[in-house]
């Protein structure tokens, strides 16, 4: 890593993965889903029409849903590594992955209405630093587009309507709120990105950090691991399914952080991710030589 | 599945219901946020004759310029629709619209215009931005580019094949509505709050 150095173009390249080639797992959920779906009807159609779509979005390296959502990244970094620097070039990324078509130009200016053409603008792309002891640079993202984002809830415990107190079937009552509330909205099949405690910015952030969790990976905490699994259960209850034309699938994974609150705050927030579960991982090491994760 | 030329009469979209899956083929118009209140607040008459009998497509595509100054769409899956829910039935009333293409579906209000005027809402699979870019061979034209960017202008497009489903019709039928409250009974009783 030179002083020198840019990442711009292997950041480009880790932007084009994200949109166009859907990840392996959640590949193999949408593909559960499908086989667990019956007869021909709407939800068939749906998912058929879900996983034609994931391959020819790979074949043709274009994006897989038009919304390229918002670029959030998590780096990790070693001592010496200029944040300001990874910024530059994350965000110069950005506008050439743009210029390309892997990304719409999807920044608006909120008080004048117009597009920044660039996909660029002020909290996009939105980037999270944290300095580490490897050696090497490690950046994982995920494009989060507007519609899931619209569907995405944070609830102040207790709440009189959902009989939900301050534990976890509290929690238990206002996710599965969240889920109904969603509807097909958030392009489900989703997944849910949770956060309990925090305050209401460090919740949200928690939401999106989980969405980078392998669908099917288990919390090491036992009970969350628990409460993963019924939610998950129960949300695919209630029948929704894929887009919401009704069915059995409607979650395809649940993932729950947790952060210390102020003893007057207990949020439980969620992100949705659509089913177009976007994300993508690099590592950079000291000699510049470049890794694609999983 | 049956297959829906556009232009398309009142008589025909009133033979459709929910559940039908249909494949659209002719001229068709791309149209959300910034047009359907462009729409609303003054007369466009310059885009009468793109709405009158066709849909409006809730979608905000990617586009490519070609050589030549013509356009492709590179991705164009559909958009959340509920948010035209405001202006959505005065569209289809005043315009002539036959139908409406997004994903989500929509309200009271919407579902009251399709009965009142003579359309329906036609769901496309969210986020199938690649299969429905395949469906849209040609773009014929372009409003309101420069003003409100590439995802927000209303693009006049030809269609083959493009596959959606009706969730709403013109008779008052709600797909939508029916999984809402069937998923409401079914949470009730998951917190045991009964009905």
């Amino acid at each position: 890593m030179s002083a020198t150095e840019s990442y711009t173009e292997t950041f480009v390249e880790l932007i084009r993965r994200a949109s166009t080639e859907l990840p392996a797992d959640v590949l193999e959920a949408l593909q559960e889903g499908r086989a667990g779906e019956e007869g021909g009807g709407l939800a068939c159609i749906a998912l058929d029409t879900v996983l034609t779509n994931v391959d020819m979005a790979r074949e043709d390296s274009a994006p897989i849903c038009q919304d390229t959502g918002t670029p959030v990244a998590w780096i990790h970094y070693p001592v010496g590594v200029s944040t300001r620097r990874l910024k530059e070039d994350f965000g110069a990324a950005v506008r050439e992955a743009t210029s390309r078509r892997y990304l719409r130009p999807n920044a608006v200016n909120t008080l004048t209405g117009a597009n920044t053409g660039t996909g660029a603008g002020r909290g996009i792309p939105f980037l999270h630093f944290e300095e580490w002891d490897e050696p090497r640079i490690e950046v994982r993202m995920i494009l989060k587009g507007g519609g899931s984002e619209n569907v995405g809830a944070q609830y102040k415990l207790p709440d009189g309507r959902l009989g939900a107190g301050r534990d976890l079937e509290g929690v238990r009552r206002a996710v599965l709120d969240a889920v109904f509330q969603a509807q097909g909205k958030g392009c489900a099949p989703g997944v849910l990105g949770i956060c309990i405690g925090g305050d209401r910015v460090s919740a949200f952030e928690e939401t999106k950090r989980q969405l980078l969790r392998p669908l099917k990976d288990t919390n090491p905490a036992r009970e969350l691991a628990e409460l993963e699994e019924r939610l998950l259960a129960e949300g695919n209850e209630l029948g929704i399914g894929p887009m919401g034309f009704g069915g059995k699938t409607t979650l395809l994974a649940v993932k729950i952080g947790v952060l210390d609150r102020l003893p007057a705050c207990y949020f439980v927030t969620v992100s949705y991710m659509c089913w177009a579960d976007r994300k993508a991982a690099v590592s950079i090491d000291e000699g510049g030589e470049v890794q694609w994760l999983s | 599945m049956a297959e829906l030329k556009l232009p398309a009469s009142e008589k025909t979209i009133r033979n459709l219901s929910v559940g039908d899956f249909v494949e659209l083929s002719g001229r068709m118009i791309t149209g959300r946020d910034e047009a359907h209140k462009w729409l609303i607040e003054e007369q466009r008459d310059e885009v009468v004759p793109y709405l009158k009998d066709s849909v409006i497509y809730h979608c905000g595509p990617v586009v490519g310029e070609n050589e030549d100054g013509s356009y492709d769409f590179v991705a164009a899956g559909p958009t959340t629709s509920i948010r035209e829910e405001p202006y959505q039935a005065d569209v289809i009333c005043r315009y002539g619209l036959r139908g409406v293409i997004g994903k989500g579906g929509m309200g009271a209000k919407t579902l009251d215009g399709l009965a009142r005027c003579g359309a329906v809402y036609l769901h496309a699979v969210g986020g199938a931005a690649q299969v429905l870019a395949r469906a849209i061979p040609r773009v014929e034209k372009v409003f309101m580019l420069e003003e409100f960017g590439v995802p927000e202008a209303l693009w006049v497009i030809q269609v083959e094949h493009f596959p959606v489903m009706v969730t709403m019709d013109s008779h008052g039928g709600s797909l939508h509505d029916e999984v809402e409250e069937r998923s409401q009974a079914k949470l009730k009783e998951l917190l045991g709050q009964g009905t």
